[in-house]
């Protein structure tokens, strides 16, 4: 009762001195608050008893909730549609829609063959630098077209979990260099995303671009090459401390001969630098093969339970429950490593919903920027400079930083990177109309592309110079209208401004802002004319530069 | 959650500085920042002089792996050539500093350090089982651990967590260049990252370190916030040096570090990043460059720290993830290998040399070097001698360590 006489007291004093017309704004929040007080009660009822969450329209909340878990952004029309269905069948619709194939056509030259190799050995210093050039600028087209994917695709879920095998199975265009295999190891993940595990590992395991990243390639009966024997345990499936280094050498002898054919850059098995003898690999004495190792490494638990718990940490919270995890894993591994059937289950699980871990993950520099792009629809005709903004934030698609992938989660926000993400933000709502401003905010990050947020081999000098003009041409064209865009809600709610703000709230921020005493007023459609700094699009520009906009 | 109470609440406190109710949480309370006064300025410049931490350590990461055997030469050593036939920097060309070591020409912008006895140059710098990948040896050389222990702190993040920097200092740290925290990353060190000062104090407007810490992730966030907005309040870029910068990314980033000194706002260390060493192929002319850079960027911080009459009270370091191979690869390059030269500078600094000369003809299995001064020595150093601190604990373990100061 006290907090609503408070809250009382403070309509009257918003009135007064923001709005200056005391009687029908109080009583349009007086009705709002009414209307709170007797939806609350069934709410709480609600929440009390986990059957009804299971078998009743989940609401606004938890549809916000699992579309921005499960996409880049949740718009008031799926958070609308969303909302209408059960726990299981949001997850149902999710994951049976998942698609596996990108709808953004491909580029041309994705089915080029390398070069031949009597080609390669008589070039000269400066054409296999030329080349090098190439593939580089390739994979920078290949960025721009995944995040127009991001941006277009029916099935944002196919993305995340692409995004999801990308960090997983890492590797780096820095040391593959030849790009058609960059994407043809990206159509690979896209295609078993939601599929089968069993397949996945299987498949990537004799994927050329990783055969070249973890130097399978090079492994022969003389001289195995432990890198993918080391990684495929620790990284991929076991985790650390579930193998010997014993068992790291002998999987090394067993994936001996798994090579590239140099003329088709597809995966060739050569049996003349095959290891053929026994190995001895968990304690089990054989004449395996890479396949049988495979198979081997899945028929342990810890690997279903080191996926799952991956992904829970992506998907659900940063702290996973063992015993959640446990229990997820081994329905998971009953199910012959059916990840679609794990997700569907980690979707509408209990814990997926639990209030604490609402808003409990920090968003990729990738969800960050293709979350913005798509929430606001601001439509780029080219999207390099926000490829190029996500990498200075620290995450360059087809560039991790190593094999275990970018370390995620807090270590996304340092002081750096939380001004780079501020910084843009700052620069698109202030400016939305001038594109010339915003092209300076972007040619301040390329000025320092070469000293913040880079991996490994980095590039020539006077490669930021460059980046920074290939922005500049590339910034035209982009269009988006803040006003519109907010006035939307204001609209779709009619009188009733505090439902507006409600929804817009809901779509941009995972829980309530942080930094609710510097909120501008937002007032009715009709006065926002004269009220410049009360419009609806203020609204918005005050929820993007509130802290909670960082989480997911 | 009823998003319908805090939105009617938040709506409400928008005209009025009203504290909020959200789920039995304050919520919209003011900020808590303090914006240090002329009061305290005295106070502070005080605390400043009397914390061990008035030493600053100014790191220098030489990202990729720097080959050692072509930074400190053994000139006289004929392995030396036999093992680079075409990389091997020839023997007149080598700046001697004595009958046996010399400095690649590129270094010659250390000489007048040399000259002057306040460089010591460190050989066989390693440690034991080294590994050979980049990712993992500097993971290795940030958290001061085993070869095959995972720690989570960063050796500095220890350090400061054990002998805890003055609050009012700025940072506890400084990094200038990468955004990877390296021996800084842990949980409740206060670093700043940034890339330039004046871009760092005009985007730092935008932080807002208010509100509550609803969960860890945003708890982790508000800190990064009320870290950059207490660091923008100590720091300015009004000091105007008489020293040239070198006009490269490194001198820019030396630049950036005088600069913080300059506004004499207190960190205990600056960590810049040059790179990339990692020379497999064509490494002469590429490495000729990054030590070029290095040596001007150390002798334009010398002459700024000096310009404030710091240099006495400043310690450079430089170090590595590790050296390279010895024997030089078939693309006029070399691969990754273990120990390696480093360089430790300052007013104080006690110059000449320490460790142990490569051995060239004893080289282990893979053909790389063994170690002669574990890196943690060189920690050991930093920690005890230069802030009076206690290294045991922190390092987990103790090192000898390298008289490294003049008494």
């Amino acid at each position: 009762m006290k907090k609503i006489l408070l809250t009382v007291n403070g309509i009257y004093r918003v009135a007064r001195s923001a709005l200056g017309v005391v009687g029908t704004v109080s009583l349009v929040l007086l009705a709002a608050l009414a209307n709170a007080e007797s939806r609350a009660a069934p709410a709480a009822q609600q929440n009390g008893s986990q059957r009804d969450a299971h078998t009743s329209a989940m609401g606004a909340d938890d549809a916000r909730h699992l579309l921005s878990r499960v996409g880049f952004s949740a718009s008031n029309a799926d958070i609308q549609s969303f909302a209408k269905l059960t726990r299981i069948e949001a997850a149902d619709r999710l994951v049976k829609g998942a698609t596996s194939v990108a709808v953004t056509p491909a580029l041309p030259w994705v089915d080029e063959l390398p070069l031949a190799p009597a080609k390669r050995q008589t070039m000269s210093r400066e054409e296999t630098q030329a080349e090098r050039q190439r593939n580089n600028a390739r994979t920078f087209e290949l960025r721009d077209w995944w995040f127009r994917e991001m941006l277009n695709t029916p099935s944002p879920l196919t993305e995340k979990m692409t995004l999801f095998w990308h960090n997983h199975f890492a590797t780096s265009q820095q040391k593959v260099h030849f790009a058609p295999l960059i994407y043809r190891q990206n159509t690979l993940l896209r295609r078993n995303a939601l599929g089968n595990f069993s397949n996945l590992l299987h498949e990537i395991s004799r994927d050329p671009a990783m055969l070249i990243y973890l130097d399978g390639v090079n492994s022969r009966k003389q001289q195995p090459n432990e890198n993918f024997g080391r990684e495929v345990m620790e990284l991929f499936t076991l985790g650390e401390g579930n193998y010997t280094e014993k068992d790291i050498k002998e999987v090394a002898r067993a994936f001996t001969g798994w090579s590239i054919d140099r003329e088709t850059g597809q995966f060739m098995f050569r049996k003349a630098i095959h290891d053929y003898g026994n190995k001895t690999i968990f304690g089990k004495t054989g004449n395996f093969e890479g396949d049988q190792v495979l198979d081997m490494i899945l028929n342990r638990p810890e690997t279903a339970q080191f996926i799952t718990h991956k992904l829970w940490r992506e998907f659900v919270s940063p702290e996973p429950d063992d015993k959640e995890v446990k229990r997820l894993a081994t329905i998971f591994q009953a199910s012959g490593y059916n990840i679609g059937k794990l997700m569907r289950l980690m979707l509408s699980s209990d814990a997926f919903y639990a209030p604490d871990n609402r808003a409990s993950l920090i968003k990729s520099p990738v969800e960050f920027v293709v979350g913005t792009l798509k929430t606001f629809e601001i439509e780029a005709p080219n999207l390099r400079p926000f490829v190029l903004s996500a990498a200075l934030l620290g995450q360059n698609v087809f560039a991790p930083p190593n094999v275990k992938g970018w370390p995620g989660g807090e270590a996304w926000i340092n002081t750096a990177t939380l001004l780079g993400r501020k910084q843009l933000l700052d620069r698109l709502f202030r400016n939305e109309d001038r594109m010339d401003v915003t092209m300076r905010a972007m040619d301040d990050m390329a000025a320092r592309m070469g000293e913040v947020g880079q991996g490994e081999g980095q590039g020539p000098p006077g490669k930021e110079g460059r980046m920074a003009r290939q922005m500049e041409r590339s910034m035209g064209g982009i269009k988006w209208n803040l006003d519109a865009w907010s006035q939307r809600f204001v609209e779709q709610r009619g009188p009733n401004a505090m439902d507006a703000m409600q929804d817009m709230t809901r779509v941009v921020l995972a829980i309530p802002p942080q930094t609710t005493s510097q909120a501008p007023v937002l007032t009715l459609a009709s006065s926002a004319a004269d009220a410049p700094s009360n419009k609806p699009a203020d609204w918005a520009r005050q929820l993007v530069a509130d802290p909670a906009y960082q989480l997911k | 959650m009823n998003r319908r109470n805090f939105l009617t609440s938040s709506l409400i406190a928008a005209g009025a500085h009203v504290v909020g109710q959200y789920q039995g949480v304050a919520w919209a309370a003011p900020s808590s920042v303090v914006v240090p006064g002329l009061a305290n300025a005295a106070r502070d410049s005080n605390l400043l002089n009397n914390s061990p931490y008035k030493n600053l350590l100014l790191l220098i990461e030489l990202k990729g792996a720097n080959d050692g055997l072509n930074t400190v030469i053994p000139y006289t050593d004929a392995e030396y050539a036999k093992l680079r036939p075409r990389i091997a920097i020839a023997s007149d060309q080598v700046i001697k500093i004595s009958d046996r070591e010399g400095l690649h020409p590129s270094l010659n912008p250390l000489m007048p350090l040399w000259q002057n006895k306040e460089l010591a140059v460190v050989q066989g710098v390693g440690y034991p089982l080294p590994n050979l990948s980049h990712f993992r040896s500097i993971d290795i050389w940030d958290t001061a651990s085993r070869s095959e222990e995972y720690l989570d702190a960063g050796w500095l993040a220890r350090t400061f967590a054990a002998a805890p920097v003055p609050r009012q200092f700025a940072a506890d740290g400084v990094v200038v260049g990468s955004s990877n925290m390296g021996p800084l990353s842990g949980v409740g060190v206060r670093s700043i990252t940034l890339a330039d000062t004046q871009q760092f104090l005009r985007q730092a407007k935008l932080a807002q370190p208010k509100g509550d810490e609803r969960n860890a992730a945003l708890k982790h966030i508000m800190s990064v916030e009320s870290d950059i907005v207490h660091a923008a309040s100590k720091l300015n870029t009004n000091h105007q040096f008489k020293t040239e910068f070198p006009k490269s990314g490194f001198g820019n980033q030396v630049r950036t570090a005088a600069q913080m000194v300059a506004s004499n706002a207190g960190m205990a260390t600056i960590r810049l990043t040059l790179g990339s060493f990692d020379t497999h192929a064509g490494q002469l002319g590429t490495h000729a460059n990054l030590l070029k850079e290095l040596a001007e960027g150390i002798s334009a911080f010398k002459a700024a720290m000096i310009e404030l009459n710091r240099w006495d009270s400043t310690m450079v370091m430089t170090y590595s993830e590790f050296g390279r191979r010895p024997k030089e690869n078939q693309s006029g390059g070399t691969d990754h290998g273990t120990a390696s030269a480093h360089f430790v500078t300052g007013g104080r600094v006690n110059g000449g040399l320490y460790g142990q000369a490569p051995q060239l003809n004893r080289l282990d299995g893979s053909g790389n070097l063994t170690f002669a001064v574990d890196f943690r020595s060189l920690y050991a150093s930093v920690i005890d001698q230069w802030w009076t601190g206690d290294s045991t604990k922190i390092l987990h373990g103790k090192f000898e360590k390298l008289a490294l100061l003049k008494t």
